[in-house]
């Protein structure tokens, strides 16, 4: 699926690492002694079973999670923990499994939130808005709207996020994460509860964010076809220790993988 | 300035000149592009054209040559049909939504060498097909976006035609060569080729000339008044012969402002920010609008719904002969202009027809009282018939003279006649001049003496002069009297009481005609529960006596209305039946979209149409039926008949 020929964003240099990553909740271990690196510009999968510690995982990214054992590094910068304002700031953004919009607000307002960070002007303006308040704002709206024709969802720029289709609120809540204008942009699940049309449809705009904004993507995805057409490389978890890690052919070879989704006779 | 278009004018390019010399500042074109509305002037859109015509000519497009246009309503892409007719070559636009095979077809057919497109979706549905297009050299694209990869030796964006062709005209040497370009083209040279939908046989390219399109424009331009003041809004497909002549002919001849919706799915809110004042809305579109309103009305709160409701009547009872300028009561005009503030004017606000001066409906046979609901609120619609043949008008509803049922006179400089078998046929100032690679199908639809077979079986009406169509020549039958037997016409008669669902009406080759109805669950469903009337299943309440009371009421008020046209009041329904099962695609009853099958019908219910005709009061009928999860059953059922008496024609009451 994925264009070849021309010029692709660089694939190289690494954006993200996580090394020995240990979470557990009590007693229950959620990741154990995780390794595994993000480079710039590819699609990064992170797989498994249910409860295979990949949510948490992304939870550990963004900083909603602290992992009692590792560190991360992020552009070159290590720390024991991410703080999600340092991941916001940095320039990651998210969607979750279970959409989490605002649902009495517009799908244009739901964006604009998404520019909050990026947004300068003091409070006091804000509140006449007025002056540069006015001027800010009418950039990151030319922004918005760069991204509502990017996702194609200009018909329903006006309507309550509550009234949409769960497929379009989807859409939605990445272009929330797309206003942000990410360097990494982390998707829970994007393609959950979604008929054919719709998922390739979300293919579609996962392969054009990359490719058009050239951000570098990292997904957690059950449906195999999806993950297996769209990504660079995947991540196998299961039981919160990584099983595999290479390139969809490689992981699809896996025996570990194998065993672990189709389970083994013990 | 309609008047000096055919004068000064006789092709497009020129009728662009004169624009930017006439009313260069005034707005040509709209597109709302992020959210805000992008203008451009005359005088703009000719220094656009201007240079894409030199960069389209520097790659290589020559004189009398076709050049495919395949998208949506974008200005690139009317700008493309400008550019290339400047060139004196021909643009083909081809419907935007029509699948691989179909594109192929026609490009093929019309063997064009360079393609301008929308987007990727299109370049890669082209593509697709490449194998069967070995003479197509190189295609443009409007929107970048997705394309980035693709290999760019055949293909290129508009955007950088354009500017090299800006570049290059710099060069006044290339500036004078452009306007002996434009100055050689005549108007009798071909300015478009449209292919038709195809829906009857494989898809035509009819050829119109430059001159007789704008001539015919400028007739209709003259007709509704517009003016360069006028706005429209370019939402139904480019390829089609509606939007190339009420946008692209008209908007030029005219120089009115045409808007291009931000994407397909927006057309409705464009609407109501633009406020056209002028509009074509086929009945469906209308049909929708109307159930739109009504839904959500019902979510409304009582008092603005009793409001709604009381004004709607009012409006229905006094509203289309105000528009008329008939003779209405002074409380009915105080009530209406109550109406108008609290209901009528706040309505056409959010429906976007505010400004509509003149709005047209064509295509299907529009339902009266959908028909006159816009016409109370005071919507100014019209009706008018036409085809891609006679580049769109034939004939149209003048102000004043607006009645459901017909499609209006002939429009100015237009002849009718009405041949021996029916059908329609016309000549007029827009006609074709053959079409594209095809003189037997040509010489099939013309005339000796240069008329156009349109394939409609029609006539005009006595009282008000104008024509009735009524069905397609082919499928119009005759009584074994000799009655002429129109079943389409009788079915819309039918199907335009909201109980009946769908409607086959019997009668080539019988002694008088019968029809087997469908009931619509939805109507004569909630009409049940309103009249405590208990069911168990669609065939019980289909066969229940008073749904036949009901309908036989329908069938009765029909007949009244076949009695009032002196060709029809033959073919008044004598007798009638409830199917006992809705006529479904899946069974082949009906095609998937939605027209009767007769033949396979005939087959199918034989027992029932052999009882419509020997005098049976009941029938016995079992018919296979496929569910949705594709398995099979029967149905059995016994289905009634009624007998239905005419109604006295009143020309026969004279007679007698």
């Amino acid at each position: 699926m994925r264009a070849t020929g021309g010029p692709d964003v660089a694939v190289g240099d690494e954006l993200l690492s996580v090394e020995n990553v240990s979470l557990s909740f009590g007693g229950v271990k959620a990741v154990s002694d995780v390794s595994f690196d993000i480079r710039k510009g590819e699609i990064r999968a992170i797989i498994g079973p249910n409860g295979a510690g990949k949510t948490s995982m992304l939870n550990i990214i963004n900083g909603f999670y602290h992992p009692q054992k590792g560190c991360i590094t992020f552009k070159g910068q290590t720390r024991a923990r991410m703080r999600p304002h340092d991941a916001a700031y940095g320039g990651i953004a998210r969607t979750f499994q279970n959409v989490a919009l605002f649902r009495g607000m517009t799908a244009l307002d739901n964006i604009m939130a998404g520019r909050t960070l990026k947004m300068h002007s003091n409070f006091f303006w804000q509140l006449l808005r007025y002056g540069p308040a006015i001027r800010e704002e009418v950039e990151h709206r030319h922004r918005v709207e760069e991204i509502i024709d990017f996702l194609k969802i200009q018909e329903i720029r006006r309507v309550p996020v509550g009234r949409l289709p769960y497929g379009l609120q989807k859409r939605v809540e990445l272009g929330r994460a797309l206003a942000m204008e990410p360097e990494l942009l982390l998707l829970d699940e994007p393609m959950a509860g979604m008929n054919l049309e719709e998922k390739e449809d979300m293919s579609r705009f996962v392969l054009d964010v990359n490719d058009h904004y050239g951000t570098t993507i990292a997904l957690i995805e059950h449906d195999m076809g999806v993950v297996m057409d769209l990504s660079d490389r995947v991540v196998v978890l299961d039981h919160g220790i990584k099983i595999a890690d290479g390139t969809p052919d490689e992981v699809k070879r896996n025996q570990a993988v194998i065993d672990a989704y189709l389970g083994v006779a013990h | 300035m309609a008047s000096n278009a055919a004068a000064g004018a006789e092709t497009f390019p020129k009728l662009l000149i004169r624009n930017a010399n006439v009313c260069g500042a005034r707005p040509a074109m709209r597109h709302k592009d992020l959210g805000i509305w992008q203008t451009w002037t005359w005088s703009q859109t000719l220094d656009i054209v201007r240079a894409y015509a030199v960069g389209l000519h520097r790659l290589g497009v020559k004189r009398g040559e076709t050049v495919a246009i395949v998208g949506g309503n974008r200005p690139k892409l009317y700008w493309s049909v400008m550019a290339v007719q400047m060139l004196g070559a021909i643009p083909v636009p081809v419907y935007a939504d029509a699948v691989a095979d179909e594109l192929a077809y026609a490009l093929a057919h019309a063997e064009v060498r360079f393609a301008a497109v929308e987007d990727q979706e299109q370049v890669d549905k082209i593509q697709s097909v490449m194998k069967r297009l070995p003479q197509l050299e190189l295609m443009v694209y409007d929107e970048k976006r997705g394309l980035r990869d693709y290999d760019h030796s055949r293909l290129r964006p508009i955007d950088e035609v354009i500017d090299e062709g800006r570049k290059a005209l710099a060069d006044p040497a290339v500036a004078a060569w452009l306007d002996n370009e434009i100055a050689t083209s005549k108007g009798s040279d071909p300015s478009i080729i449209l292919y038709t939908s195809g829906t009857t046989g494989t898809s035509k390219g009819v050829v119109l000339t430059n001159e007789r399109s704008i001539h015919a424009a400028a007739d209709t331009v003259a007709f509704d008044k517009l003016t360069e003041k006028d706005v429209a809004l370019a939402y139904l497909p480019l390829a089609w012969v509606g939007d190339h002549y009420l946008n692209y002919a008209q908007g030029l001849v005219s120089g009115f402002c045409t808007a291009c919706p931000e994407s397909p799915d927006t057309a409705m809110s464009d609407l109501r920010e633009i406020g056209p004042s002028f509009y074509f809305a086929p009945p469906r579109t209308l049909e929708q609008l109307l159930t739109r309103v009504m839904i959500r009305m019902e979510d409304a709160g009582l008092i603005k719904r009793k409001v709604f409701h009381y004004f709607i009547a009012v409006a229905r009872r006094y509203g289309e002969r105000i528009l008329n300028g008939e003779n209405v009561s002074l409380t009915g005009r105080v009530l209406y202009a109550i109406g108008n503030i609290l209901v009528y004017g706040p309505l056409k606000n959010v429906l976007g027809f505010s400004r509509v001066r003149v709005a047209y409906t064509a295509g299907e046979a529009v339902g009266p009282d959908l028909f006159s609901f816009y016409r109370s609120i005071g919507l100014n619609l019209k009706q008018l018939y036409g085809q891609t043949e006679a580049f769109l008008y034939v004939t149209a509803q003048p102000d004043g003279e607006i009645y459901a049922d017909t499609v209006g006179p002939a429009c100015p400089n237009v002849d009718i006649r009405i041949a021996d078998n029916g059908e329609v046929q016309f000549r007029s100032p827009g006609m074709f001049s053959g079409y594209f690679k095809d003189e037997t199908k040509t010489a099939e639809v013309m005339t000796p003496d240069g008329y156009v077979k349109t394939g409609d079986a029609g006539f005009f009406d006595e009282k008000t002069g104008h024509l009735k169509i009524i069905d397609r020549t082919k499928d119009v039958g005759k009584l074994n009297d000799g009655t002429m037997f129109p079943p389409k016409y009788i079915e819309n008669k039918l199907k335009f009481f909201p109980n009946i669902h769908e409607a086959v009406a019997l009668g080539d080759k019988q002694d008088f005609v019968t029809v087997m109805l469908n009931i619509d669950l939805t109507a004569v469903g909630s009409w049940a529960e309103r009249n405590n009337v208990v069911y168990g299943s669609y065939q019980e309440l289909a066969g229940h006596p008073l749904v036949y009371d009901m309908l036989e009421k329908h069938v009765a008020e029909v007949n009244r209305s076949l009695a009032e046209d002196k060709v029809m009041a033959g073919a008044q329904i004598r007798r009638f039946l409830i199917l006992h099962k809705e006529l479904d695609p899946d069974d082949g009853e009906i095609t998937r979209t939605l027209k009767v099958r007769r033949g396979f019908i005939a087959e199918r219910y034989a027992p029932l149409i052999t009882a419509l005709y020997d005098g049976s009061k009941e029938a016995d009928i079992s018919t296979q039926v496929t569910f949705e999860d594709g398995r099979k059953g029967t149905i059995s059922a016994r289905v009634k008949i009624r007998d239905m008496k005419p109604a006295a024609t009143p020309a026969m009451g004279k007679a007698a």
